[in-house]
């Protein structure tokens, strides 16, 4: 390709990150030393082969970005030149994610989460305290400003969930450099922050020691099983604990006969969408186009949401072999883990268990001798709740900006680099090892008629023992509630946001909701991601509605108009009530909220759009959040 | 084009030279092509390859002629098409049979292994096709290069089917319209020859008048004609020989040495001006009618679309008052009047397009015999048919690689090869005109090595010195050209007459000038300036 | 070596099998993969589209376009969505009509259309009341919207509606830029990207309002990959893009769309045989198009073909011997 770069000169730092993603370049044409006779008259870049290594975008600039701190003019020149990607779409992928900086940033930067429910942990405060004491944070907004910026002093900013909420308020410190630190801080607080500000080294990971509850209804098996009880960074230790007995009798079984199972499971997908995972499988299995690929989705960006990093970080063996599985099943020889970037120890613990997989004959060629060949690349996602999404997901992979595509057509048949896709969440995967083993039908005996087995709930907010639960399907909210311990000794419960911040909020009086597809679905709420926000009266409500409209605003990819303006006119009557300026009073905010509404969840392309006035919906309608806020100016 | 499964795209650099034509060819990229460029530089349109082959200037027949050995070697000969539908092909087979992987990587430079990768996956190919531009013509041997690629696709039988065949790339809009009508010294209209008596004697008798029998000069002879006082009048209709032609000063002298000259233009160009009589001419492409023909053969109509400045005449009306002075009226003929006797007189050829037609179809691909039929897609599929229907064979043709008339030596170390830029046209007669962003004026790019080696920086002037003439151009340090090899354009003229530099030597078959090789010397500016009083 | 079978003319494509649906009530057949809208306009029922555009793969990003498919949770986009047999399509209820209007109005709130050909009468028709959501924000100051970064943005200002307003950008004597008119279709990203130009000059930067049309680093044109074809100008659908030409003109109040005349003909320089559409006021060419419906073309051009006809109709300098033949 005629692409024309910047003509910035990378440094060594720079060129050894890139290269050591994507190897030393190839000839003079790709950024390699002139001089070459063979260079003078030949050239292989630039043509398919080169078009097809666009999908090292990404970990490309993940590369610059842990070395250096942010994408820098040369860096991105010279991947550029490395890729045969034109600079344009190259800045135009670089400022879609929110962990790569486009401007100068320094080395370490401390990451504080404000999303929902850090704030009902008092986020608010840590964050204003830290303006008082370290500075002003690193805005998002026009670079401008930080012009004069010292490299050397550490710095903060704001971030939205970091899938910390158990151990909330919560923060993520990272450096660049040659030796990247990545690490998760729990419970933060200032003077923890002001410490990391000034240059300590940071402690052990913070969402190392999560918390988990199991329904007593649990006997044997489940997903947490070996949670807290398995070594996580032990195969051998997977293996004792009977790990790999479901790959080998997958393969006994057939694909056919694996697909079977799931199908008889009656096992739907755990991401959101409940779609049913065998009729997915056996979609993408009976596909003629090859190759297959097969994705987990480990993108957990749903505020509120954590499960899927308690299994991957406690159990990360048991979502290689499912996916293991899944792949034979489907006809995949080539696997993505697609993991949200601000899940370091998750990352390190999976990264871990592919790696010892392989050298044990897990993954790779001839897997446990039976001719079954399928690898896992991991890919990190950079800061974009909408790569949740699973074509947004592909798009990512791929080296795009995360922009979720129009279905039909589906993955299955249309997904990953155009080919016959596999997708399911983390959870989804759990649940396969036992279905295998045990049957589907065995599966299906747990739980309802619709909605079978097991579900993991993340209980945060003000709740007194935050944590992962596993309840089977049918149990009742409260019942759910009362294993978390409840709100707070002392304090009443106000509402509960269900199923994250796309999904709802319910009133306290509405805790007999049974926690099933079929219920959930009758009560006009949702299971979501499995989020349960509790807030007491010492959470402001307003103030989490107020943060949604912020959240979807922010994440809202820009391509669709009802989503890109909408998410934007949603948060501004949002604002015009909370500032006690509204433009027809309070009713008439309320009905343009809902006119939007209407729009945003009919004429979006994807799930964000079409889900953005979800929790606002309820806030008006379900909790009468602003029935009494018109009195003194409508 | 956009259906075909491999493109050698040769001494051509279509993206910056045919935009649009290329945008097809990236279609066909896109869909699953593989794209082969065949250029001394790494041109953009080289950059989108899957490979480049960066043969050395001049060598275009030995790579051709080694991919054809190597072709006949492997096995990968079109057997059935060789054998029905060609002739020659044992003395073209012997006259390759030189050409070893080893040789042809010597005089090509390009490595062996990568000649031997392009000959197997053009044979191997269900649908390949040649495309080729002035890197091929502008030669001194330029019919034996356009042959030696035509021998490629006959030994293939990668031509006379839906996405194969031989494609050269019209230079300019109506190059081909030109010769279509008979602006060429041995045809008639519809490519009819003069020296056919029974066709001579048609045209005789449609026009009335009595016609020479003789094929006329090709540009290059009628310079030399002007240069030896056998040609003493000249009219010259939208031509700028004097900036457009190898050896500009030769040029000028031989205008300057003629009785009578008449240059009938839009603009004042440097050779109007050398004119004893300028005739003022409408841009007929916008401000008058008629038709061009593309490089596809498809025949467009032109539409007036804005009057003509006062003074400046239809070229049309200006040729009937010449014609009416030197004895003929033939009135006021419309263009579409000419174009319809044209129709009568090439009737196999250009029947079947009436105006009407042209404009319904969005114009029509030659020949297009009557008003039935939609016009014609691709050539020579007679090929393929069987017994009569196939008609006389294609030819091989043996050529041999010589090489470029003049290669750099002690005192003109570098080759110089010339081309177009993307923003810019021949002598910048037309592209002067517009506030381009990209018009940057006339360059000398440079690799970085010599750069290095001379002394010279980025922007600097430098003196570019042939045996011929000198000029002084800025460098441009580019990356794309190996040591050894500077280029430059001659669409300014005004600033840079870069064609002082090149050689007054052209092929014999069809007068095309070797544009595409001179040797040079080239010096920092400065570095003259201080010893210019000694 | 003889290969078996050897394909000469074009290979026969396999004739379409017929889709039959159901439009707003009327019976359609059409061959598969005609999209909704192709099937609405073969009966005549025309739906509104801004970022559709024949020559260019749909994107299905504006939703004007979208209507109402039984048994579809969501509206979808007719522009991309192909007729499937038994669908039973709604192009103008009042679920598809409410949809059409606020997303229409979204627009008509946050970016100038002042120069959107056929905007006043579809706002007009959809009664959309942009001014609800208040006063539109003072412009921002040049640069700043392209040096948005994504995550959290400072809170909105409860006295203004959020806008694109900002100043054209000016940074070449070719074409103009005014963002504050752009409603990011995409088209000019396809445009100048993989459907025909190839020169990725330009692409979508940023993220959800803050989305833009960059350059990379917001470099100015001259500094970037582009080659000036003007392909993106051609299918802006709202005036963003625009050539100097006629940006000046309008500025100055000269541009008479109503007094200019076009006719078509054929590109003056190398031999591909663009057809030009020249588009004529006051006997001075103007601007230059060519149909999207050109084979040769599909609406593209060069820089040349594009700009490059001034050399006809230069002025002849004061004085000048030259009649009629203008300057060099």
């Amino acid at each position: 390709m005629d692409i024309r770069l910047l003509d910035a000169e990378p440094t060594a730092e720079e060129r050894s990150a890139v290269d050591d993603v994507l190897g030393a370049p190839g000839s003079s044409w790709d950024g390699g030393d002139r001089g070459s006779a063979r260079d003078s008259h030949t050239a292989e870049f630039g043509g398919r082969a080169t078009r097809e290594r666009r999908h090292l975008l990404l970990p490309a600039f993940q590369a610059l970005q842990a070395r250096v701190g942010f994408i820098t003019e040369g860096g991105l020149d010279y991947v550029c030149a490395r890729l045969g990607v034109p600079p344009a779409e190259a800045w135009g992928v670089a400022t879609f994610y929110a962990m790569l900086a486009t401007s100068p940033r320094p080395r370490r930067m401390v990451h504080v989460c404000d999303d929902i429910a850090c704030r009902a942990k008092g986020a608010a405060g840590l964050c204003a305290s830290l303006e008082r004491e370290a500075g002003a944070p690193i805005s998002h907004e026009p670079a401008g400003h930080h012009v004069a910026l010292d490299r050397e002093k550490a710095a903060w900013m704001h971030s939205p969930c970091l899938g910390l909420c158990d151990v909330a308020p919560a923060a993520l410190v990272v450096e660049a450099g040659a030796k990247t630190v990545e690490r998760s801080i729990g419970h933060a607080t200032k003077d923890g922050v002001l410490s990391l500000l000034g240059g300590k080294a940071p402690g052990p990971d913070g969402a190392s020691t999560p918390h988990i509850g199991r329904s007593p209804l649990i006997v044997g098996g489940g997903l947490l099983e070996r949670v807290g009880k398995v070594d996580p960074a032990s195969l051998a230790a997977y293996r004792a604990a009977g790990g790999y007995a479901a790959l080998a009798k997958a393969v006994d079984m057939g694909a056919e006969g694996v697909i079977r199972e799931v199908t008889a499971s009656n096992l739907v997908g755990r991401g959101g969408a409940a779609f049913p995972t065998g009729r997915k499988w056996e979609a993408v299995r009976t596909q003629p186009a090859q190759p297959h690929y097969l994705v987990c989705n480990a993108d957990e960006s749903e505020p509120g949401t954590f499960k899927d990093r308690v299994l991957l970080t406690e159990d990360p063996f048991a979502i290689v072999e499912a996916m293991t599985i899944g792949a034979f099943a489907t006809g995949a020889e080539k696997g993505f883990l697609y993991i949200r970037a601000d899940y370091p120890l998750a990352y390190e613990r999976m990264q871990g268990a592919i790696v010892q997989a392989r050298a044990a004959g897990l993954l790779g060629e001839n897997i446990l001798g039976r001719g079954l060949r399928f690898d896992i690349e991991i890919r990190r996602g950079a800061g974009a709740y909408i790569c949740g999404e699973e074509t947004a997901l592909f798009e990512s992979i791929e080296g795009k900006r995360g922009e979720p595509r129009n279905k039909p057509p589906f993955p299955v048949s249309y997904g990953l680099f155009g080919k016959p896709t596999t997708m399911n969440n983390v959870e989804t995967f759990a649940n396969i090892p036992a279905i295998v083993l045990d049957g589907g039908a065995a599966f299906a005996k747990v739980g309802t008629a619709q909605s079978t087995g097991t579900r993991l709930f993340c209980l945060s907010g003000t709740v007194r023992k935050p944590g992962v639960y596993e309840v089977p399907f049918g149990t009742k909210l409260s019942a759910l509630i009362g294993m978390a311990g409840g709100v707070p000794e002392g304090r009443t419960l106000k509402a509960v946001l269900l199923g994250g911040a796309a999904g709802g909020f319910v009133r306290a009086d509405e805790l007999d909701i049974t926690l099933t597809h079929e219920d959930t679905r009758a009560t006009g709420t949702t299971l979501g991601s499995g989020v349960v926000m509790l807030f007491d009266e010492t959470a402001d409500l307003r103030d989490a509605v107020l943060r949604i409209a912020a959240f979807f605003r922010d994440e809202s990819c820009g391509q669709c108009v009802p989503c890109r303006v909408g998410t934007v006119r949603q948060e501004e009557a949002l604002h015009r009530i909370a500032s006690g300026k509204m433009r027809g009073g309070v009713k008439g905010e309320l009905a343009l909220l809902d006119e939007l509404g209407d729009a945003m969840k009919d004429g979006s392309i994807c799930g964000l759009g079409q889900t953005a006035y979800s929790a606002v919906e309820s806030a008006i309608k379900r909790l009468g959040l602003y029935s009494d806020a018109g009195s003194a100016t409508a | 084009m956009e259906e075909t499964d491999v493109v050698f795209l040769w001494g051509s650099n279509a993206r910056a030279a045919h935009p649009i034509w290329f945008h097809h060819l990236l279609k066909g990229i896109h869909n699953g092509a593989k794209l082969y460029v065949m250029d001394p530089r790494r041109t953009e349109s080289a950059q989108w390859a899957d490979v480049w082959l960066g043969l050395n200037v001049g060598s275009d027949i030995a790579l051709s002629n080694t991919m054809a050995r190597e072709i006949i070697h492997a096995g990968l000969v079109h057997q059935e098409f060789v054998s029905n539908a060609t002739s020659g092909y044992e003395a073209y087979k012997a006259s390759v049979e030189s050409y070893t992987l080893e040789k042809g990587a010597l005089l090509t430079g390009v490595p062996a292994d990568v000649i031997r990768d392009a000959a197997h996956t053009f044979a191997k190919a269900d649908r390949a096709m040649i495309c080729w531009t002035l890197g091929i013509t502008q030669h001194h041997d330029a019919a034996d290069n356009v042959l030696a690629l035509i021998n490629l696709c006959l030994l293939t039988g990668h031509v006379g089917r839906w996405g194969c065949g031989c494609n050269p790339l019209r230079g300019q809009n109506n190059v081909q319209g030109g010769g279509d009508m008979g602006a060429i010294p041995n045809k008639y209209p519809g490519f009819q020859e003069i020296t056919d008596p029974s066709i001579q004697a048609r045209f005789e008798k449609h026009w009335t008048v009595k016609l020479q029998p003789e094929a006329g000069r090709n540009l290059t002879q009628m310079l030399h004609a002007m240069a030896s006082g056998e040609m003493t009048s000249l009219y010259v209709i939208g031509e700028n020989p004097v900036q457009s032609d190898a050896d500009g000063h030769h040029v000028e002298q031989a205008l300057k040495g003629l009785d009578h000259l008449v240059v009938q233009e839009i603009v004042m160009t440097k050779t109007a001006e050398l004119a004893h009589v300028v005739l003022p001419a409408a841009a007929t492409w916008c401000e008058g009618e008629g038709t061009v023909t593309n490089s596809e053969r498809r025949v467009q109509r032109c539409r007036k679309a804005s009057e003509p400045p006062d003074g400046a005449k239809d070229e049309l009306w200006i040729i009937a008052q010449i014609a009416k002075r030197l004895g003929h009226d033939w009135g006021t003929p419309t263009a579409e009047e000419v174009w319809n006797e044209f129709r009568e007189v090439a009737p196999e050829f250009a029947g079947g397009m009436s105006y009407e037609r042209l404009d319904a179809l969005n114009g029509i691909q030659w020949p297009c015999p009557d008003e039935s039929h939609p016009g014609t897609t691709f050539l020579h599929e007679r090929l393929w048919e069987k017994g009569e229907k196939r008609g006389p064979a294609a030819p091989f043709t043996v050529v041999r690689h010589e090489g470029p008339v003049e290669m750099p030596d002690a005192e003109f170390p570098l080759l110089l090869t010339t081309g177009r830029r993307l923003e810019s046209y021949n002598t910048g007669v037309q592209t002067a005109g517009y506030d381009s962003p990209l018009h940057w004026g006339e360059m000398l790019d440079i690799s970085p090595e010599d750069a290095a080696r001379l002394g010279i920086s980025d922007n600097e002037e430098a003196r570019i010195t042939s045996r011929r003439g000198s000029v002084v151009a800025p460098a441009h340090i580019d990356r794309s050209l190996r040591a050894g090899m500077v280029f430059m354009t001659f669409h300014f003229p005004e600033n840079v007459a870069t064609n002082l530099l090149t050689l007054d030597v052209s092929d014999p078959k069809s007068g095309t000038a070797e544009f595409k090789a001179c040797a040079v010397r080239v010096e920092p500016s400065r570095a003259l300036a201080g010893s210019a009083h000694t | 070596m003889t290969t078996p079978f050897v394909q000469i003319r074009r290979p026969d494509r396999e004739p379409k099998k017929m889709v039959e649906l159901q439009v707003d009530g009327i019976a359609v057949s059409v061959p598969e993969g005609t999209t909704i809208l192709g099937a609405a306009r073969t009966i005549g029922i025309d739906i509104p589209t801004l970022c559709y555009l024949e020559t260019l793969r749909p994107v299905n990003v504006c939703r004007v376009c979208m209507v109402e498919v039984e048994g579809s949770r969501v509206l979808v986009p007719s522009c991309s969505r192909a007729a499937e047999p038994g669908m039973i399509v709604r192009t103008g209820n009042d679920r598809v009509k409410h949809t059409r209007k606020m997303v229409l109005e979204l627009l008509a709130s946050s970016v100038d259309l002042s120069t959107t050909p056929g905007m006043a009468a579809l706002l007009d028709e959809y009664e959309c009341d942009p001014e609800r959501y208040g006063p539109p924000a003072p412009p921002a100051a040049a640069g700043v919207r392209d040096a948005a970064v994504c995550g959290h943005h400072t809170p909105p200002n409860p006295d203004f509606a959020a806008t694109l307003a900002q100043p054209p950008i000016v940074d070449n004597d070719l074409y103009v830029r005014d963002y504050a008119k752009c409603v990011l279709c995409y088209k000019c990203v396809e445009a100048c990207g993989v459907d025909h130009q190839n020169t990725f000059a330009i692409a979508v930067a940023g993220r959800g309002f803050d989305a833009r049309i960059s350059t990379e680093l917001a470099v100015t044109l001259p500094d970037s990959a582009c080659v000036y074809c003007g392909n993106c100008i051609a299918v802006c659908p709202t005036g963003a893009l625009m050539a100097k030409r006629e940006f000046d003109m309008r500025g100055d109040g000269s541009w008479h769309e109503e007094k200019q005349t076009s006719a078509d003909t054929i590109c003056p320089y190398c031999g591909v045989g663009c057809t030009l559409t020249l588009h004529v006021q006051d006997n001075e060419i103007v601007k230059a198009t060519s149909p999207l419906d050109n084979g040769i073309t599909m609406g593209n051009l060069c820089i040349k073909g594009r700009f490059g006809w001034r050399f006809v109709q230069r002025k002849p300098e004061a004085g000048s011997q030259e009649a009629g033949t203008g300057a060099l």
